[in-house]
């Protein structure tokens, strides 16, 4: 009989790079032990991920990994689950290569609804090219590529999902890593596509940030499977405030139509005369 | 092509292969009868093709079915075509350039809709009137192009039971149409008898194989499936929407599974997605999709994951004219990947050759871990043709993918191997997990930034496409002599029928139509130009692409010449008989 | 979730073998990244103190006489994590080991309340006495840090620069 296998069963051998101080290593912890409460094992688990220090995750795992190219981890995360229905799939990245190059995947990836899960690993910052404004930084915030700040309103990441279909949506903050492991289990096992958009700070870019664990609000949130209601909330969102949103009843994505699985030969009859 | 005589004179001789275009607007049915047309040139036996030309408009635009029936295979339209038979003329002149007439041809208008154009008239061609839509008032629910099926079938003398088959098989879901249309039908053949012209076709020659009546792009759907395709993420984009159309139920009956994607990106990515986790997969778009996938295709080069990209070419650059084909986006399949990305490039050479070389490319980017780029054109995608039964590869052909054992001691999914392919571990297979990277990596997967590394990985990729066996398909070598022919693509039909004629003219040339464009094959093409002094390279695009390709990486022997013409502008086999002429005597 | 209390000595003494188990991880996974870092004086304290941390662990084991190690996954701490945890965020790649030293003090503090906590808390007698057994270790492990902490002065201003911008990988 194999026995239990333990958060550090589903850790690789490759140390991380990020930065000492840096909010990701409290998703690995998070993201390892979540796997192994939920008894699944490696090799049936797919991490896919885009570009950014937030996307070097797949490889400090000891599943199968995927790390595409900026933008796209949730189309190839999809197109994964879809062909291997079998596999969890989980997908990472940032708040860049989600909210803005990704942003169009994100929409569709929530309206599609297949089963997997999105964790974004927000720092809003582009940290990796080195600290421009991503779409969830602060309208004013000062940087070489947009001085004084870009003007821009913050893009809110959960409403979105909100409104595009998303079946489980959640914030979370990985200075609670165990806090964080519970609500990645959550959202595995809720059916459809769930999101956790977890604040994970980063400490060269955005030294400042070493100040949310004094701000972050937990259990500040507390879940319904009403829209209307989970909408409402939304209005008197602080960015801080943590908990699960919303936890719906769409039925995830399934491909539609009668199927079979007849020899190909069967085709050649829309063909012959 | 022969002359005809009067009618009421002995009867004409026969053709062995005629060209009717039926051209009209808004609701005419113009295409419904063509299609009619061709499905009964088919019952009756004979070989044909159907091109499509229409106005911008969505719906009630002008329109014009181009049909060409044979008694040999027919791969391409002929240099003109015999009958112009028009519902009406609204801006039927706009195909001018498409439907060339000559002294020998017949005009069919109805003179309650105004005169054919002079683009028309100025060839020569006779001109007969049939009261069309006062015939079709006088019948029932009877429809003008219904008519014009009837006369046309009779021109060219298709048996009554074959136009009646298929008129049955088209209005099948609408029996109510069935005897209104029947009825127009023969009264359009009654009015043939009154036309100055006809075109009766020889008896076809018995059938050696099975018929089939499809599309470029059905038979690329098909090739894809046969040869393992079983996951398609799809975006549509003309010409290539009804390959993904096709695809989608075709799937679900053999186990596989389409999914509407939101653009290109996200449809390559889901494609690449789906072939990690070891489902065969594919995508089909046209020219500015295939530009937005080229990262996503360079992220399949990089972390070896197999992937098919079917690219149905338009005219370009940019929007270009999406109905239209041409021969463009040869330099964007060979070089458009960043970085030093080898990668398998092929080209179908006809409608047949749709599905072999579709099915070929998904066993090479299987077993070679690559992407594979396969050039079909809006000619060979949207053109119906009556083939015969098509060549597929061997069951047994290719190794597939090579898949790593579970739990395979100290594996390395990058391991730099003697021909460069390094077993690939499937999600779900213990002991052997992985993460795939577009970032240079070691042998191990991890990424790195070391030289060494790089370069090794750089030739190991090169490696495993250089040394892998490509077999006889990489082209078709035909006839001898010292002069050569190179093409590719839907150009091969084109210059066959050419060069056929100029073989009665006493001019003999090899032909090389090219199906492997990617990796390079110098050794095969030398071989295949042993003793070539002059060599032309006949291509659909305006700057030459092959032409230059060939000069870039090949030692050509010989005297070289590059004869090309960009899209909708199609060359037509008198084209290449002259040409040839011309160039063999310089 | 809710905390809930230890009302034996076998389920008490599992929180403090929980406390010791994810305390020495931290330190491994900090020496780790400080290694990374190229900043060994402070990657080998930590793989120290995660020795140390290890030897608790073990020592809570043995006590106890067991063979298996208990259960704690249903364990949640007040805080988000253990009371002898370092936070993730309190790391820097140019700190010195006074940093780390100081960080190794406020966790054997916090360990030490927690247990005192507990001590004085409305439990039955037998656990308030190995929780004040256990404050009283920590107490120990508090001087022993202390002690270690004199070899080292508190760093000028200035210890966390660096003249080179940040470099990027991708």
């Amino acid at each position: 009989m194999t026995e239990a296998l333990t958060h550090t069963d589903f850790k690789s051998d490759i140390k991380p790079v990020w930065c000492p101080g840096c909010g990701d290593f409290g998703v690995v912890n998070a993201l390892t032990k979540a796997l192994a409460k939920m008894e699944l094992r490696p090799e049936n688990v797919a991490v896919v991920s885009g570009i950014g220090c937030s996307s070097r995750i797949p490889a400090y795992t000891s599943c199968y990994g995927f790390h595409g190219v900026h933008g796209r981890a949730l189309a190839a995360g999809t197109g994964l689950k879809i062909a291997r229905p079998d596999l969890t799939v989980i997908v990472t990245g940032g708040d860049g290569d989600g909210y803005s190059i990704g942003g169009n995947h994100f929409l569709h990836a929530c309206r599609r609804n297949v089963d997997m899960t999105y964790i974004v690993m927000d720092n809003r910052v582009y940290g990796m090219t080195k600290g421009q404004p991503s779409p969830t930084t602060e309208p004013d915030w000062d940087s070489k590529l947009s001085p004084d700040g870009t003007g821009l309103r913050e893009f809110h990441p959960m409403v979105i999902a909100l409104s595009s279909g998303a079946n489980f949506i959640a914030r979370a903050f990985t200075g609670d890593p165990n806090g964080l492991a519970d609500v990645i289990v959550q959202a595995v096992r809720h059916p459809g596509f769930s999101f956790v958009e977890v604040l994970s700070p980063c400490v060269t870019f955005r030294p400042e940030q070493r100040d949310w664990k004094k701000i972050v609000k937990p259990d500040a949130i507390k879940p319904t499977s009403d829209i209307a209601r989970a909408a409402r909330r939304m209005l008197r969102d602080t960015g801080f405030d943590l908990g699960v949103l919303y936890a719906g009843n769409r039925k995830p994505y399934a491909p539609r139509g009668e199927r079979a699985n007849r020899d190909a030969s069967v085709l050649e009859a829309r063909f012959t005369l | 092509m022969q002359q005809t005589e009067s009618p009421g004179a002995a009867p004409p001789p026969r053709h062995t292969s005629v060209s009717i275009a039926l051209a009209g607007s808004g609701g005419a049915g113009v295409m419904t009868a063509g299609n009619m047309l061709l499905e009964a040139a088919a019952h009756a036996g004979y070989y044909a093709l159907m091109t499509r030309s229409s106005g911008p408009q969505i719906r009630g635009g002008e329109a014009a079915a181009m049909i060409r029936i044979s008694c040999r295979p027919a791969e391409c339209m002929d240099d003109h075509f015999d009958v112009l038979a028009a519902v009406d003329w609204e801006n039927v002149h706009r195909f001018g350039a498409e439907i060339p007439l000559g002294p020998t041809s017949l005009i069919v208008g109805d003179p309650d809709q105004g005169e054919p154009h002079e683009v028309f008239t100025r060839t020569g061609a006779a001109l007969a009137q049939v009261a069309l839509k006062k015939m079709a008032k006088g019948i029932p629910d009877g429809r003008p192009n219904m008519l014009l099926l009837g006369l046309v079938a009779a021109l060219v003398g298709l048996p009554d039971e074959a136009v009646t088959r298929a008129v049955e098989k088209s209005l099948a879901k609408r029996p109510a149409a069935l005897v209104p249309s029947l009825a127009a039908v023969a009264a359009g053949r009654e009015a043939a008898r009154t036309m100055p012209r006809a075109f009766p076709l020889q008896p076809p020659p018995p059938a050696a194989t099975q018929r089939w009546l499809l599309t470029g792009n059905e038979a690329a759907g098909y090739g894809a499936i046969k040869g393992g395709v079983r996951f398609v993420a799809a975006y549509p984009i003309t010409p290539a929407t009804e390959l993904l159309e096709w695809m989608s139920p075709a799937l679900a009956e053999v186990g596989g599974t389409l999914v509407q994607a939101e653009d290109e990106l996200a449809s390559i990515n889901m494609a690449i997605g789906g072939s990690y986790g070891g489902v065969p997969a594919l995508t089909a778009t046209s020219g500015p999709g295939l530009a937005l996938m080229v990262e996503s295709l360079g992220l399949a080069v990089a972390s070896e994951t197999p992937i098919v990209v079917v690219d149905v070419m338009r005219v370009g650059p940019s929007t270009g004219i999406p109905t239209k084909s041409e021969q463009g986006d040869l330099n964007i399949a060979l070089y458009g990947l960043h970085g030093d990305a080898p990668h398998l490039v092929l080209a179908p050479n006809s409608v047949a050759d749709c599905l072999r070389t579709t099915q070929w490319a998904v066993r090479l980017a299987e077993s070679l871990q690559s992407p594979a780029i396969v050039l079909s054109d809006q000619f060979f995608g949207q053109t119906r043709a009556v083939i015969d039964r098509p060549a597929e590869l061997a069951a047994d052909a290719g190794a597939g993918r090579v898949v790593a054992e579970p739990n395979a001691a100290g594996y390395k999914r990058y391991a730099v191997t003697t021909n460069g392919v390094s077993p690939m571990a499937i999600p779900g297979t213990a002991g052997v997990t992985y993460t795939a990277d577009g970032l240079e990596h070691g042998e191990r997967g991890t990424p790195s930034s070391q030289g060494t590394d790089h370069l090794a990985q750089l030739d190991k990729r090169r490696r495993k496409l250089e040394l892998a066996d490509y077999g006889t398909l990489w082209a078709d070598v035909e006839g001898d002599g010292d002069l050569a022919i190179i093409t590719f693509g839907s150009c091969t039909g084109i210059v066959r029928e050419g060069l056929a004629r100029a073989h009665a003219d006493g001019v003999k040339a090899r032909l090389v139509s090219m199906r492997l464009l990617a990796p390079a094959q110098p050794a095969r093409l030398a071989a295949a130009l042993e003793g070539v002094r002059k060599i032309i390279v006949i291509e659909q695009n305006h700057t030459g692409q092959l032409f230059r390709h060939l000069r870039a990486e090949y030692d050509l022997p010989g005297k070289l010449t590059s004869l090309h013409r960009p899209g909708a502008m199609q060359f037509n086999p008198g084209d290449i008989h002259r040409h040839l002429i011309e160039w063999s005597r310089t | 979730m809710k905390r809930k209390l230890p009302r034996t000595v076998q389920e008490f003494m599992a929180y403090a073998w929980a406390m010791e188990v994810e305390a020495a991880e931290r330190y491994a996974e900090l020496a780790d990244q400080m290694n990374t870092h190229h900043n060994r004086e402070v990657s080998e304290l930590f793989a120290k103190l995660a020795r140390i941390e290890g030897k608790h662990r073990d020592q809570i084991m043995a006590q106890m006489g067991w063979t298996r190690a208990p259960d704690t996954s249903s364990f949640r701490w007040e805080t988000p994590e253990g009371p002898e945890t370092t936070d993730y965020s309190e790391l820097h790649y140019l700190m010195q080991p006074y940093h780390a030293l100081k960080l190794a003090e406020h966790n054997e503090r916090r360990a030490a309340e927690f247990f005192e906590r507990f001590a004085a808390a409305n439990l039955p007698a037998d656990v308030r006495a190995a929780a004040a057994e256990m404050a009283e270790d920590e107490r120990e492990h508090v001087r022993l840090i202390e002690d270690w902490l004199a070899r080292y002065p508190e760093p000028e201003a200035g210890w966390d620069e660096d003249p080179d911008p940040p470099a990027v990988a991708d």
